[in-house]
């Protein structure tokens, strides 16, 4: 192992010491603060030295990792969200009477996962990082152990995780069985010599399929999403919508290019069938939902049928959108899950309908916020979403996806409805005056609200002028 | 001095913007401000009208053209331009801008500010719209304008509020989301053609396609304006969002928002898909036809007087149909006349029906009548627009229904004869109004007050304008021909125009540094 090459990993040991130095803390002192600071200080460092380490544009650490421009910029994406969402835990679990220290190791091994996924290029650091993001989400998820809905969440979430493991490990033994490699590109290549697709390698992409399609909760496995999201606390729903599914599409988006998945007419029809039942099912369903947490968990599965439709394109300005519309989807989620942590009390949290019921009235600033959120979810202008969603429909109008383009505008209509439904309720006139809720500290919420303003500025400035982060991904993606 | 443009649209922002954060010190002071706004913008709107008359320079029909680099990854620029199509529709938006704000004195007591701030910025929107030449920019402000006027509906609005903002929103951005389909079609074929990927109007001009493609992409477009202004069967959000938006919601949805539509048939439609919108020009002049009737027919069976009135900018919007598929000056020149006397007589009566409305708190044309004796200033107004939506020579409307009735006959006789059956039916539905309304005899002893000093101002406003346009619609129509020449001139000339054009405004953009279409 060279110096380049450690000098290149260096970014997953500090998430790895990161995780033990807080195991060491919290054996000498639970500070919550203690801790929360160490976790902040440990993302931003990792951050920092993502962005100006001296690592070329490209470099491959032998057989399992690549480190390019695409790994860089989840890699990146992934890390700030992880930091949003510290900043969005600490006064949400700073009102529970629960340990709350481990969740913090539990935080950065999950986004060890899902950024080791990022940049993976063989089975072997896929499953690594795959399983590493699911145990501590299983852990994460029924963090909150006195709450009623927790471990049905964490159960499921375990079977579910498990048994999509089993199938994906399942697809990778065919694969192998076939190709004889567990790197992506010797399989790219054993696939290009061989005439037409073997029916067990069929098989392995099909179970490969199944196991990355759980992971993201796309039609037809996204039977636990809602049941999840409503069980786990706000911030791990939030990790779950954002980090754990961003992860997994930037590990499909380059496992699909290097075995040139495009070539494969079946494939590309299985995923067009599975993106149009997902945007379908999950619209159909979130129109249904009084509460907000199973109504955004219905829109992401929605708006991952979104982001696949530019995967499906594919292409250089497929790759792009996909890049653009993780990071108008993360800052979206991320805010709007913010907006909801910050509303929640001690007991329970903001998730019904009737929470939100005139609460421009109450809280303008905050509605405000959430509006422009829920619009930029719609895809509307003066937001990132709509930019968004602009890229996606032209990587699919390029390619002449017309199908894929024409079930995206339909659902975006659909989806539309719900969102301004939310929007309707905050705005409706409220009589009553309810009893203000006791803050703990309000320097405890500041954070979060500064977070949430953040947030709200960058989906603003993205949406306004977005020419500065389609610089930065063109610039990291085609060097 | 066309820094102008970007600043009617940044003006009216910041104006919004301004008014929400005083309106929490003085509500009086937040509706000053947004007054003042729009007031300036008509004043200085005004003053490049009269300039241009005097001017008259003949070679080209743009006047001012501004552009910068916006999102040069997609070829996007900010690029405004000003003709005397786009002048004529500012004029109107901030007439009745000015009047929104004047209107909403008394009727808006809760939450000033925002309310302010969702107006201007509709306005806002509709300004960029009538000035985009950047396809990309034009779909911007198209939806901008929608979220504004949903929060204007859906809190200031009347009683089923939430069913009609949900509806015209839905609706809306639809119709919208197939335009955004069609320009980014538009964007690849010219893109592949001439390797050179733009969306900018005057480059987009002249491109030429496969049969089918072409049409599927004027569809989309047609999609987006056919909602916008309505065509039948996409009216239904119309009398909805109407009747249940606050008076100056009504005035701006009317006045305004219909515009748009038309504005696109004249300024993208035809222009850009001419081939396509020949072949399709019979269908589209009979559903502009049968919206007449329609409209018509509909208007004369209501009882809220919103509605009704909302289902005679259905009737009048069918003669936009068929104005602009007739292809010839006339018909144009009278579409043009048709969507700022209609702009004007609409939100005229929908201001009648919010003055009784705060009077008598209904709709209900049913429990009116008798109006005249308490309130002659305002009876004397409505007879006025009630005649003018019927069409009597002498108000604005005449002259616009005219010169499309003229104009449609080269094009064709038969659909004529029925559009020309439609102004009888104007005429049963407006003298239904004036009997109902202002005739007969109160329905219960309430002591009316007839209109404040504001109030009357305003009406005078109206008056005089539409009385003027229709007794010298002459600079209006001055205004508006070179760019009506361009619009329906045919194909060989019109290239060589579009050539001269771009040309011009190129040399343009390069004086302004770093045009985006380069």
């Amino acid at each position: 192992m060279s110096k380049q090459d450690l000098l290149s990993i260096v970014p997953l040991f500090i998430l790895t010491s990161a995780a033990i130095l807080i195991l060491f803390s919290i054996a000498i002192k639970r500070n919550h603060k203690v801790i929360y600071i160490i976790t902040t200080v440990s993302l931003l460092a990792d951050f920092v030295f993502m962005a100006v380490a001296d690592v070329p544009m490209k470099w491959t650490v032998e057989p399992l990792f690549v480190f390019d421009g695409f790994g860089k910029f989840n890699f990146g994406l992934i890390l700030i969200t992880a930091l949003a969402l510290t900043m969005l835990s600490y006064a949400y679990f700073e009102q529970r009477e629960e340990r709350k220290e481990e969740y913090y190791i539990l935080l950065i091994l999950a986004t060890l996962g899902a950024a080791t996924l990022t940049i993976s290029k063989h089975f072997v650091s896929l499953f690594l990082g795959l399983e590493i993001l699911s145990v501590s989400l299983y852990s994460m998820i029924a963090y909150l152990r006195k709450r009623e809905r927790s471990d049905e969440g964490g159960i499921k979430y375990l079977i579910i995780a498990a048994f999509s493991s089993a199938f994906m490990l399942f697809g990778m033994a065919l694969i192998y069985y076939v190709t004889g490699s567990m790197e992506f590109e010797a399989i790219g290549r054993s696939l290009q010599s061989l005439p037409k697709l073997p029916i067990i390698m069929i098989a392995g992409f099909g179970f490969v399929i199944v196991g990355i399609g759980f992971k993201l909760g796309i039609v037809p496995f996204h039977m636990w999403t809602a049941d999840v999201y409503e069980g786990a606390p706000l911030p791990v729903t939030s990790f779950i919508a954002t980090v754990s599914k961003g992860g997994v599409v930037a590990l499909l988006v380059r496992f699909y290019t290097m075995v040139n998945g495009y070539q494969y007419d079946g494939l590309v029809g299985t995923f067009t069938v599975l993106v149009i039942a997902s945007m379908f099912v999950g619209n159909f369903l979130a129109l249904q939902q009084q509460n907000v947490k199973r109504l955004l968990a219905y829109s992401s599965i929605s708006h991952l049928g979104y982001i696949l439709v530019a995967f499906i394109a594919g292409g250089p300005l497929g790759i792009e959108a996909v890049s653009f519309y993780l990071v108008a989807y993360f800052i979206t989620t991320v805010g709007s899950f913010g907006i909801l942590t910050y509303l929640s009390d001690k007991d329970r949290d903001a998730e019904l309908l009737d929470d939100f019921k005139g609460l421009f009235w109450r809280r303008p600033w905050t509605a405000a916020s959430f509006s422009a959120m829920l619009l930029s979810l719609a895809g509307i202008p003066l937001t990132a979403g709509f930019i968004g969603k602009f890229y996606v429909v032209a990587a699919g109008v390029q390619r002449s996806t017309w199908l894929l383009v024409i079930m995206l505008i339909v659902n975006s209509a659909i989806g539309l409805f719900y969102y301004i439904r939310i929007i309707a309720i905050m705005f409706e006139k409220q009589n009553t005056v309810e009893p203000s809720r006791v803050a703990l500290k309000p320097s405890v919420y500041l954070i979060s609200g500064l977070s949430v303003a953040a947030l709200t500025i960058a989906l603003l400035w993205v949406g306004v002028f977005p020419e500065g982060l389609m610089a930065l991904i063109r610039s990291l993606l085609n060097p | 001095m066309a820094m102008i443009l970007p600043g009617f649209i940044i003006s009216l922002m910041l104006g919004g913007a301004l008014s929400w954060i005083v309106a929490g010190k003085s509500q009086a002071l937040a509706r000053w401000i947004s007054l003042l706004t729009v007031a300036i913008n008509l004043v200085v709107t005004i003053v490049v009208w009269v300039q241009q008359g005097s001017a008259d320079e003949p070679h080209s029909s743009w006047l001012l053209d501004f552009a910068l680099p916006w999102i040069p990854r997609f070829g996007i620029g900010f690029h405004l331009a000003l003709d005397g199509l786009s002048l004529l529709l500012l004029l109107l938006t901030f007439f009745l801008g000015t009047l929104s704000v004047l209107i909403s004195w008394k009727e808006i007591q809760n939450q000033v500010g925002l309310y302010h701030f969702c107006l201007l910025w509709v306005l806002a929107g509709i300004t960029g719209v009538f000035l985009a030449m950047d396809l990309f920019l034009f779909f911007f402000f198209w939806e901008v304008m929608l979220i504004p006027m949903y929060f204007l509906i859906i809190v200031w609005g009347h009683e089923n509020s939430r069913y009609a903002a949900f509806k015209f929103f839905i609706f809306t951005q639809a119709s919208g989301l197939l335009m955004l389909l069609a320009i980014l079609g538009l964007y690849f074929v010219h893109g592949n053609q001439t390797d050179n990927f733009t969306f900018d109007y005057f480059q987009l001009l002249g491109t030429d396609f496969a049969p089918n493609v072409g049409m599927w992409l004027m569809l989309g477009f047609l999609a987006a304006f056919a909602v916008k202004l309505p065509v039948v069967p996409f009216h239904t959000w119309l009398p909805d969002a109407h009747s249940q938006a606050p008076t100056a919601g009504s005035l701006i949805l009317a006045g305004l928002l219909l515009k748009t539509g038309a504005y696109g048939l004249l300024r993208f439609i035809i222009p850009l898909f001419r081939e396509q919108a020949l072949v399709i020009a019979p269908w589209a002049m009979a559903i502009g036809v049968f919206g007449i009737i329609y409209g018509a027919i509909l208007a004369f069976s209501q009882t809220d007087l919103k509605r009704l009135v909302a289902y005679t900018s259905v009737s009048h919007m069918g003669f936009i149909m068929l104005g602009v598929f007739s292809f010839n000056e006339l018909a144009a020149q009278g579409v043009v006349m048709q969507m700022i006397t209609h702009g004007i007589s609409t939100g005229a009566l929908f201001i009648l029906a919010g003055f009784i409305y705060e009077r008598i708190h209904t709709r209900d044309i049913t429990r009116m009548g008798g109006f005249w004796k308490s309130m002659p200033f305002l009876g004397a107004c409505g007879l006025v627009f009630a005649m003018a939506s019927l069409g009597l020579p002498g108000l604005g409307n005449f002259v616009a229904e005219f010169l499309t009735l003229v104009g449609a006959w080269q094009a064709t006789h038969k659909l004529t004869i029925i559009a020309t059956i439609g102004l009888v039916a104007a005429t049963i539905y407006s003298l239904r109004i004036l009997q109902k309304v202002f005739y007969g005899t109160q329905a219960d002893s309430t002591v009316l007050v007839d209109l404040s000093f504001r109030e009357r101002m305003v009406m005078i406003a109206l008056v005089v304008s539409i009385i003027w346009l229709g007794l010298f619609p002459q600079p209006v129509l001055n205004t508006a021909k070179p760019s009506i020449k361009m619009i329906v001139e045919t194909p060989d000339k019109s290239e060589a125009n579009t050539h001269r054009l771009t040309t011009q405004t190129e040399e343009l953009s390069t004086k302004q540094k770093g045009g985006s279409h380069e």
